[in-house]
């Protein structure tokens, strides 16, 4: 029960950066999100905001190639 | 209906760098302290500082605390409290040597000194040439600071309430605080967090204005809290605005393209920043340029069919430039305003950045105010700092770095405050009967509201009213009409809606309770702005175009309930140096 308030909630973050980037995820792909895309988001979700931030911007890449196809949405968002 | 009731030492509003300084003081010397914060302590906003925290170590260059202490003074336009100043500056090395010995990874010089960096304002010798006083880690300092201080704070068995809304203040009949009351994300409950001390440490906010290059948290609701609870707003017109944000979300683009070379260009294609500053040009000081910027606006030479922002063009510096020196503005550009700068300008505003006013304290961290006999009364069991607190170190303009300086030099002060306190006063007053009348009746209205308006209506109509009529430069019309104007819009906050009026995770709720803390903190702007008849630091009136030491060289205090204005001195007695007396500002 309500997954995806608590998903838009935890897309709140100290970086203005990743506040709008994250809005604009949620708002085009969060309803079209599989089971275990919607697994990779919550792991994403659970970064510091400076590795995700890195990871967006390909600075940095995922230790865990499985978050690739949820981080390519995040980048082209 | 029966609220669940828990008993603190201590309770403490928010976990950014001020919230969780305080909270290790407090939980190392045994005591039984709640953290609260709405989201997870490491996204506080303090994240997002990168240029680093201001303390006269003197690593690179000569330097000493009374020379900080000057420039803080100066900086402020004089309005800084000076007791408070050298307070500040005094325990600067200390509290930074401190978060050293916690683990905080500064960089290194090569003698395996703390690395630091130079900063605008930043002086030697009273004035003299260019200091380098900002210790940092990589552009990354709040980052890492938040981090080192959560490890300990969890070392230290500090109690964390994650993803809870501080809701209100409770105070009784003498005046003094007794705790708050709070929501529960995940269950929707309410709850009383009775305390014999509580500390507002809720940031900034930012989210007042349209531009803004703040996070979506920064909401200002320990301004919202202490306002309702009768506690006055001390020195709100006093935003600082950094010249370039990315038009229309406000992302920082930092200084350092100008510094490469990039400029600004009106719709004419005029580099208009030599008409207002011929001789340091693009990169005169941010307050400079941004009333530059605005004032192109005004007078129809904005871009755009709104004509509403400038451009920043730097193509000029050609691909390699911009790729290998300023690689994280090309990123920001492309996603944010969807241009490529090796090619194409940047669309940009002045962004509104910091808040210098808040909750009036002491240097102790103690709440201040005029309620009872003294202009500067302790509220009892009350405590605030950090960017929500007016201490008042920034006085009329902060600094660059003071910030991460304040709320760690100020969060360990007030920790220690309340150590004393509470060995004086070590039981929990009885809670008054009706604690939670009024937050309950303000739930109440949210939730029986019919025909109301929209949430993120009401807040987009809050934020082009005070980006509009009080944004960097203030004309005296656009000022009076602002104050009706952002009336209106608190009295369309008065009759919000939420379609969803369950309980469990109810962002429209959190929303809506969010909007009530804009909304007086965005009324204490604009009527303390529509007041000051002089231009001081900031706060840059188009019809008063000087200071006013004479009339003006004081503190505002805003009382929401009559939405009155009173004033305080400032203090211009250090504690122990002489007083820097004020002189015309020029750098
Ligand atoms: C882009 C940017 C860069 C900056 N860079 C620098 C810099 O380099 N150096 C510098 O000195 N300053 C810098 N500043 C300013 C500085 O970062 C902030 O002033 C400072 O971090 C504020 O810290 P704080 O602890 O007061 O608040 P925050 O870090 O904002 O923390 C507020 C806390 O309160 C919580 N909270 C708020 N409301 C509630 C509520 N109702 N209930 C429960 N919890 C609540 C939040 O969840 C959060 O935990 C920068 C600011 C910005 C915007």
């Amino acid at each position: 029960m309500k997954e995806l308030e608590r998903a838009r909630w935890r897309c709140r973050r100290g970086l203005l950066e990743l506040d709008i980037v994250l809005q604009r995820f949620m708002d085009k792909h969060y309803q079209q999100l599989s089971e275990t895309e919607l697994q990779q988001l919550a792991t994403l979700l659970d970064l510091s905001d400076n590795d995700l931030w890195d990871m967006i911007t390909t600075r940095k890449e995922p230790e865990d190639a499985s978050l690739w196809p949820v981080l390519r949405l995040l980048q082209a968002a | 209906m029966a609220i669940a009731r828990r008993k603190f030492d201590a309770v403490i509003i928010g976990a950014g760098g001020a919230g969780m300084r305080a909270a290790l003081q407090l939980s190392e010397a045994g005591l039984k302290v709640a953290v609260l914060s709405k989201v997870f302590p490491t996204r506080s906003h303090t994240v997002a500082a990168q240029g680093g925290i201001a303390a006269a170590l003197g690593n690179v260059t000569e330097d000493n605390w009374h020379w900080h202490m000057y420039d803080t003074v100066k900086g402020s336009d004089y309005l800084g409290d000076q007791d408070a100043i050298e307070f500040m500056c005094r325990q600067a090395n200390e509290v930074v040597y401190e978060l050293e010995h916690f683990g905080m990874p500064f960089d290194r010089l090569e003698n395996g000194k703390i690395y630091q960096r130079p900063f605008g304002g930043q002086s030697q010798n009273f004035g003299g040439a260019q200091a380098t006083r900002s210790c940092a880690a990589a552009d990354r300092t709040g980052h890492a600071m938040l981090h080192t201080l959560y490890q300990r704070n969890v070392r230290a068995n500090t109690q964390f309430f994650i993803e809870w809304m501080g809701l209100d203040l409770i105070r009784d009949e003498q005046g003094d605080v007794l705790g708050v009351t709070a929501l529960e994300m995940e269950t929707g409950e309410v709850m009383v967090l009775q305390a014999k001390a509580t500390l507002f440490a809720t940031g900034g906010a930012g989210r007042i204005f349209h531009a803004s290059t703040n996070a979506f948290i920064n909401t200002g609701d320990g301004l919202g809290m202490a306002a309702r609870a009768g506690i006055p707003l001390e020195d709100m017109e006093f935003w600082q605005f950094h010249p370039t944000g990315v038009y229309g979300v406000g992302v920082l683009i930092s200084e350092a393209v100008r510094g490469e070379g990039g400029y600004l260009l009106n719709k004419d294609g005029e580099r208009f920043m030599q008409r207002y500053a011929p001789h340091a040009k693009d990169l005169a000081s941010r307050d400079v340029v941004s009333r530059a910027l605005t004032t192109e606006i005004k007078e129809g030479r904005g871009c755009g069919k709104d004509a509403d922002h400038l451009l920043l063009k730097l193509d000029h510096l050609g691909a390699d430039v911009i790729n290998m020196r300023l690689p994280g503005i090309r990123e920001i550009a492309i996603k944010f305003a969807q241009v490529d700068p090796i090619n194409e300008p940047i669309p940009v505003v002045p962004t509104a950045h910091y808040m210098m006013g808040g909750i009036p304290t002491n240097f102790h961290g103690q709440v201040v105010a005029p309620y009872k006999t003294g202009p500067e009364e302790v509220v009892q069991g009350f405590y605030a700092v950090g960017e929500c607190a007016c201490v008042s170190v920034h006085g009329a303009n902060r600094l660059g770095t003071n910030s991460l300086l304040d709320i760690i030099v100020f969060g360990r002060a007030a920790g220690n405050r309340i150590i004393e306190d509470l060995k004086k006063n070590p039981h929990h007053k009885p809670l008054p009967a009706d604690a939670t009348d009024k937050v309950l009746a303000r739930l109440a209205r949210l939730e029986n509201q019919k025909g109301g308006e929209n949430v993120a209506q009401v807040g987009t109509a809050l934020r082009k009213t005070m980006q509009a009529h009080c944004g960097v430069f203030r004309f005296a019309d656009m000022l009076k009409q602002g104050v009706s104007r952002i009336g209106e819009v608190a009295e369309r906050a008065a009759q919000t809606e939420i379609g969803d009026k369950s309980r469990v995770f109810n962002t429209a709720r959190i929303e809506a309770l969010e909007l009530d803390n804009l909304v007086e903190v965005a009324l204490a702007t604009m009527v303390s702005a529509e007041a000051r008849n002089e231009s001081r630091g900031a706060h840059a009136r188009d019809d008063f175009p000087q200071r006013d030491d004479d009339k003006w060289l004081k503190h505002t205090l805003y009382f929401s309930a009559d939405r009155r204005l009173d004033y305080k001195p400032v203090r211009l007695k250090p504690l122990t140096v002489e007083s820097f007396p004020p002189k015309p500002r020029v750098y």
